[in-house]
C-alpha cells in the first residue's frame, strides 16, 4: 500500500512541475516567469524529501536543504534584476 | 503499517493536494500577483506539510533532523522572496488585473 500511495505522490509532484514549466514557457511577462522558476524551486525542495524518504537515501535531503537555498537566493536575484532593470530603462 | 506511517502518510497526501491546487492557481489566474499569491500560499504549506510526513514517517534520525530544518527554511524564505518578487514586478511597472480592487502600494506613495 505505501508504494502505490508513494507512485501516486510522485505522479501528482510531477504534474506540479509540468504546471510551472507550462507557465515559465506561456507566461506573458518577465515577472511571470519568475513566479514560475520560484514555486518549481519550492516544489522540487517536497520532491527530494518525498524521493529520500522512499529510497532511504540521506544525502537527498542535503539536495532538498541546498535546492532551498539557491531557489531563494535566484529569486531574490531574478526580483532585484527586474527593478534594476526598469531604473535603468 | 503502523499508526506513525498512517499519521505520515495523511500528511503527506494533504501536502501534496496543496502543492496540486496552488500549481493550478498559478496557471489558471489571471495576473502575476494573484498567481504569486496562489503560488507561494499553497506551495509553501504543502512542502512543509511533506516535510513534516518525512520527518514524521522517516526511520533516521538525520533525515528527520534535516526535513526539520528545511521545513523552517522554507516557511521563512518563501514569502520573502515573493515579497521581493511582488515588489520587483510592481515598480517595474506590470499593471494590475482589471479587476482588482485594492492596490494598497500607489496609495502610499
Amino acid at each position: 500500500m505505501p508504494q502505490t500511495a508513494f507512485a501516486l505522490f510522485t505522479a501528482v509532484l510531477l504534474l506540479c512541475c509540468v504546471l510551472c514549466l507550462y507557465r515559465i514557457a506561456r507566461g506573458p511577462t518577465a515577472p511571470d516567469r519568475t513566479v514560475g522558476i520560484d514555486i518549481l524551486g519550492t516544489v522540487v525542495v517536497g520532491f527530494c524529501a518525498l524521493l529520500s524518504l522512499v529510497t532511504g537515501k540521506d544525502y537527498l535531503m542535503n539536495v532538498a536543504l541546498v535546492w532551498a537555498l539557491v531557489s531563494f537566493i535566484g529569486t531574490l536575484a531574478l526580483a532585484r534584476r527586474l527593478e534594476w532593470q526598469h531604473d535603468n530603462d | 503499517m503502523t499508526m506513525t506511517d498512517q499519521v505520515g502518510l495523511v500528511i503527506i497526501a494533504t501536502g501534496v493536494l496543496f502543492d496540486l491546487l496552488g500549481c493550478i492557481g498559478m496557471v489558471r489566474l489571471p495576473d502575476v500577483y494573484n498567481r504569486l499569491q496562489a503560488g507561494t500560499k499553497c506551495v509553501t504549506l504543502g512542502v512543509c506539510l511533506i516535510l513534516t510526513g518525512t520527518a514524521v514517517m522517516a526511520d533516521a534520525t538525520p533525515i528527520r533532523l534535516k526535513a526539520v530544518l528545511c521545513a523552517l527554511f522554507v516557511l521563512i524564505t518563501s514569502p520573502t522572496a515573493a515579497h521581493a518578487l511582488a515588489r520587483a514586478a510592481r515598480v517595474s511597472g506590470i499593471r494590475l488585473w482589471e479587476k482588482s480592487v485594492a492596490d494598497q502600494f500607489a496609495r502610499s506613495k
